[in-house]
């Protein structure tokens, strides 16, 4: 099967330092991909040369939308790649804390609806329907990852585990095509990490393909249909949840070279 | 609640500010007649004011912390500020508002020309806070430049009118434009710079405005300004002087309410959304598919569109305009009232711009401490409330609709 | 060429003035990030403290020397004392605060100063006691470069090899580096990043009086005014060098005060501060990082 993306000899130089060394990726629709590797190893790098928010030194971004032609990200600015299908949650969360929970869900539909400062102000029946559908497409989401309830909450004021579902429900927000969750699980107790667990395979049940950085090694053992490993910035192996976890390289990059 | 130790600091700090004053309070020289004055009644008064200052902003600060204590281990549930809740529930702001509207309707009719007329100033300012308001309160883009788009209105009707002789109706919404115009372009180039850096080139920019005004003569007739400006026609209709002030007045009335209408419109909609949304966190934003650049762009635009058409009824109501009108201080003000009434909030706003401007006006023997008090409540409001008076309050959707 | 001469001494007489301020703001940035906008009206409050103390000591009879070695340690002693306070009292509480709000802060605290001393003193411009004698040996080159300009000048440079040696060698110029890269990191390792940071607030304050009191008795009169223009120009340089970068901050004033005096001796005086605000602008559309500083990228 095509790969839905499909990322080519990514490099990112800093200064003299490189943080990526021609990584190469690629998820299949409906696949549950995992991005492991040491502390420093460059994931959320990649991440953010993915997202647009790095322009990366070398390498090609291939987006396939199925239906669709393909379509090149490389340097696209964030909210472009955004609209192309690509959305991302982050490692340390970024909401929006002095937003209500919904208005952070809402503002995930920005990019989908179109009303102008014209529809603003003067409230013609378009901008009321989109203002409507907003609300009730946002609501819609919420409820799937159970946060409803709280909808007029400030986001400042969840408990930890669900502002990380709700930076994952922003990010649904936009329709995306692929979902890249930043260490979803980070700070979560094992329940809360369990029902993690739930929601990101129900999304993919749905068609999305994930791709997500993660170091609960049982999460990512449970959930994922592919990994990568990365350390140095360079991909040092990759292949399904057993074939990674008896590597000898993987084994020998997380734990040292005196095994 | 103050222990000792808070006594023997205030003293300290009294002391420390006795200290600090002293050269510059105490001692008046007169470099001339080579003569120097002691005034050592300023100590006393500095040595006071700093001690009951000190003992208030240290209880202030330990009941914050208390009800903060409280809030976190639930004994008292964090409740929304009376001031807020009053601005935010529709059977409380709509008596306030009717009253409001109706005092201000009546106001000529119950008060002097001399009240009215500084009425006028008193709403001027309540459109420029609530133009500046888009800009620095709700989409937090700290803009110290804003009179210089002020200045483009006021100029343009200003040259408009002696020119080529064109009313007020017309060429306020070519100040509207001329604004917008100018907000673009120089909006274009610098929304890209981090906060301070806009802050900075924002008020460069407003110098620059003032300072062409100032020197290029042939254009703008430099510092001695233009006068004889036209006052807003009515149908043609010949007014005297005091019906001219009081349709001034009502124009201005209508200006406010029409403001009043458009930013409360505009905030809640998808464009205020992102507003607000950039002004919590922009990579988050554009990670979430805003394009922060025209995001940016629309409310600066926004802003300067409001100082452009307010500039031009300060023309029209002064029939005098010169660049000494147009100062970064004038932008302290604006920035003042927005800070002070609560960024992002409209009733803020509007408390905000009527406290700073009638407040100096009535009480005379302030207004020598006009800007000094000013001054003071940017950096106390930053630090004991920077919400301001009337908070904001997100708005809610009901669920069942 | 004795005028191209007159115009170049004027330029590095006013560079090492905007130099002197010029070295607080890009201190205090290196070290918190932040535009100290009440740092003009520190310069100000110095050149206040120099003429108040002066005056004082000439009418109760002290001999010349006197009234300047106690005039520039009073005017280093107060404007530093009000640099550290308003750091305590403005900025210190909003340390962890939003970006804005020290900014605004520091705007209100400037507006709160320049009035303080309208209040306080006078709104007039106030003559200023020429404090540098001229040099006798100074007399043959005396049009095309004053006594005055060379004192600035010397004055500047030996004030500016101290603060050199001070960041470079010595324990506290250590921890304030370490401060600028790392706040973190600096107080894990065990600086005390508030003494250091109020130790940044001094210097620079004390930098900016020294400017104070030469430019005031250059010039010869001030008012509560001057801190503000002074204040914008000195951070133009700062700017245009690359803020938070001391040789930056000092390479930018020279710039800056070298084509405004060409600028004004050549072309015309009425934009004078409208060249100034203008190469502002410029430098932060165009290149934000200026001459020696670097790019920053912000972490995600």
């Amino acid at each position: 099967m095509e790969p839905i993306l499909d990322v080519k000899n990514l490099t990112m130089d800093f200064g003299g330092i490189r943080a990526l060394d021609h990584l190469s990726l690629q998820i299949k629709p409906g696949e549950i991909v995992a991005l492991i590797g040491p502390n420093g190893a460059g994931k959320t790098t990649f991440f953010n040369c993915i997202t647009g928010i790095y322009k990366p030194t070398k390498g090609d971004l291939l987006l396939n939308p199925p239906g669709k032609k393909t379509k090149k990200l490389n340097g696209l600015k964030p909210n472009k790649v955004t609209e192309q299908g690509l959305a991302r949650t982050f490692q340390n969360i970024r909401l929006f804390p002095n937003m209500t929970v919904l208005e952070n869900v809402m503002i995930g539909r920005h990019c989908r609806t179109k009303s102008k400062i014209f529809g603003a102000i003067f409230r013609d029946p378009r901008t009321k329907k989109e203002e409507k559908e907003i609300v009730e497409q946002s609501l819609e989401i919420l409820k799937k990852i159970n946060l409803d309830k709280m909808a007029d909450e400030y986001a400042k004021n969840l408990p930890y585990g669900a502002q990380r579902r709700l930076e994952i429900a922003r990010a649904l927000a936009t329709e995306p095509i692929v979902l890249l969750l930043d260490e979803p699980a980070a700070g979560m107790n094992p329940q809360e990490t369990q029902e993690l667990d739930e929601l990101i395979t129900k999304i993919r049940d749905e068609g999305l393909a994930i791709l997500l950085i993660e170091h609960d090694m049982k999460l990512v053992m449970n959930i994922s249909d592919h990994i990568f490993v990365v350390d140095y910035g360079k991909k040092i192996a990759e292949g399904s949840p057993e074939e990674i976890g008896k590597n000898p390289d993987v084994i020998k990059a997380y734990l040292g070279e005196d095994i | 609640m103050l222990s000792f130790k808070d006594f023997r600091n205030g003293l300290m700090v009294t002391l420390w500010f006795v200290f600090l004053t002293f050269p510059l309070l105490v001692i008046k020289i007169n470099p001339i007649e080579k003569s120097v004055v002691w005034r050592w009644h300023n100590m006393l008064y500095v040595a006071c004011g700093t001690f009951v200052f000190y003992v208030l902003s240290r209880l202030y600060l330990a009941r914050k912390k208390e009800q903060q204590q409280k809030i976190k281990t639930g004994i008292v549930e964090d409740k929304v500020a009376w001031s807020a809740k009053l601005f935010s529930e529709p059977k409380f702001y709509i008596p306030i508002a009717v009253a409001g509207c109706l005092f201000a309707l009546a106001f000529p009719t119950l008060f002097s020309t001399y009240q009215v007329n500084i009425m006028i100033t008193a709403l001027m300012y309540v459109v420029l806070g609530l133009g500046l308001n888009i800009v620095v309160g709700v989409a937090g883009l700290l803009d110290l430049g804003y009179v210089a788009f002020y200045a483009v209105g006021a100029y343009a009707y200003a040259l408009l009118n002696m020119h080529f002789g064109l009313g007020f109706w017309t060429v306020l919404p070519i100040g509207g434009l001329l604004g917008a115009l100018f907000g673009i372009l120089l909006g274009f180039p610098v929304l890209r710079l981090r906060g301070d850096y806009l802050a900075i080139v924002t008020l460069g920019f407003g110098e620059i405005i003032r300072l062409i005004l100032e020197n290029w003569g042939e254009f703008s007739q430099g510092p001695s300004g233009i006068s004889n400006i036209a006052r807003p026609g009515l149908f043609g209709i010949d007014l005297s002087l005091e019906m001219s002030i009081n349709f001034m007045y009502y124009l201005t009335i209508l200006m406010v309410i029409f403001t009043i209408f458009v930013v409360n419109r505009l905030q809640d909609s998808r464009i205020g959304r992102a507003w607000f949304a950039l002004r919590e966190d922009e990579i988050a934003c554009q990670a979430m598919g805003i394009d922060k650049m025209k995001t940016k762009l629309t409310a600066f635009a926004l802003g300067a569109t409001w100082a452009g058409m307010a500039g031009v009824m300060f023309a029209a109501k002064t029939t005098f305009v010169n660049p000494a009108s147009f100062t970064f201080l004038e932008s302290a003000i604006i920035l003042c009232i927005v800070v002070l009434g609560g960024m992002g909030s409209i009733p803020g706003v509007i408390v905000g711009a009527l406290v700073l401007i009638l407040l100096p006006e009535y009480l005379r023997a302030f207004s020598d401490y006009r800007m000094l008090v000013f001054g003071a409540i940017l950096v106390i409001m930053m630090i004991f409330r920077p919400q301001g008076i009337i908070s904001t309050v997100r708005r809610t959707y009901s669920l069942k609709d | 060429m004795d005028y191209f001469i007159e115009l170049f001494f004027s330029g590095l007489t006013r560079g090492s003035i905007y130099a002197l301020i010029a070295l607080g703001y890009t201190m205090v940035y290196g070290i918190i990030g932040l535009i100290n906008f009440a740092h003009g009206e520190i310069y100000m409050i110095g050149a206040f403290t120099a003429l108040i103390v002066s005056t004082v000591l000439t009418i109760y009879g002290f001999p010349l020397l006197a009234v300047i070695v106690l005039t520039a340690l009073a005017a280093v002693i107060w404007a530093a004392s009000y640099g550290y306070t308003i750091e305590r009292l403005a900025y210190r509480p909003l340390r962890s605060a939003p970006r804005l709000s020290p900014l605004i802060s520091a705007i209100g605290m400037s507006i709160f100063l320049q009035n303080y001393v309208l209040l306080a003193q006078t709104s007039d411009f106030q003559p200023f006691p020429a404090l540098i004698p001229e040099f006798d040996f100074m007399e043959p080159y005396a049009h095309i470069v004053g006594s005055s300009d060379l004192a600035i000048l010397v004055v500047s440079a030996i004030v500016m090899i101290l603060l050199t040696f001070m960041i470079k060698f010595t324990r506290t110029g250590k921890a304030m580096r370490a401060t600028a890269q790392d706040r973190k990191m600096a107080m894990l390792v065990g600086i005390n990043v508030d003494n250091v940071i109020s130790i940044t607030f001094i210097t620079g304050s004390a930098l900016a009086a020294i400017g104070g009191l030469l430019i005031a008795s250059h010039i010869g009169q001030i008012n509560f005014y001057i801190g503000f223009i002074a204040g914008i120009k000195a951070f133009t340089a700062a700017v245009l060098g690359g803020i938070g970068s001391i040789p930056g901050a000092v390479l930018g004033s020279f710039i800056l005060g070298l084509t405004e005096a060409f600028a004004t001796g050549y072309v015309s005086s009425d934009y004078e501060d409208v060249f100034a605000f203008s190469l502002l602008v410029l430098i932060l559309i165009f290149k934000p990082a200026g001459l020696l500083g670097k790019a920053t990228v912000e972490k995600v």
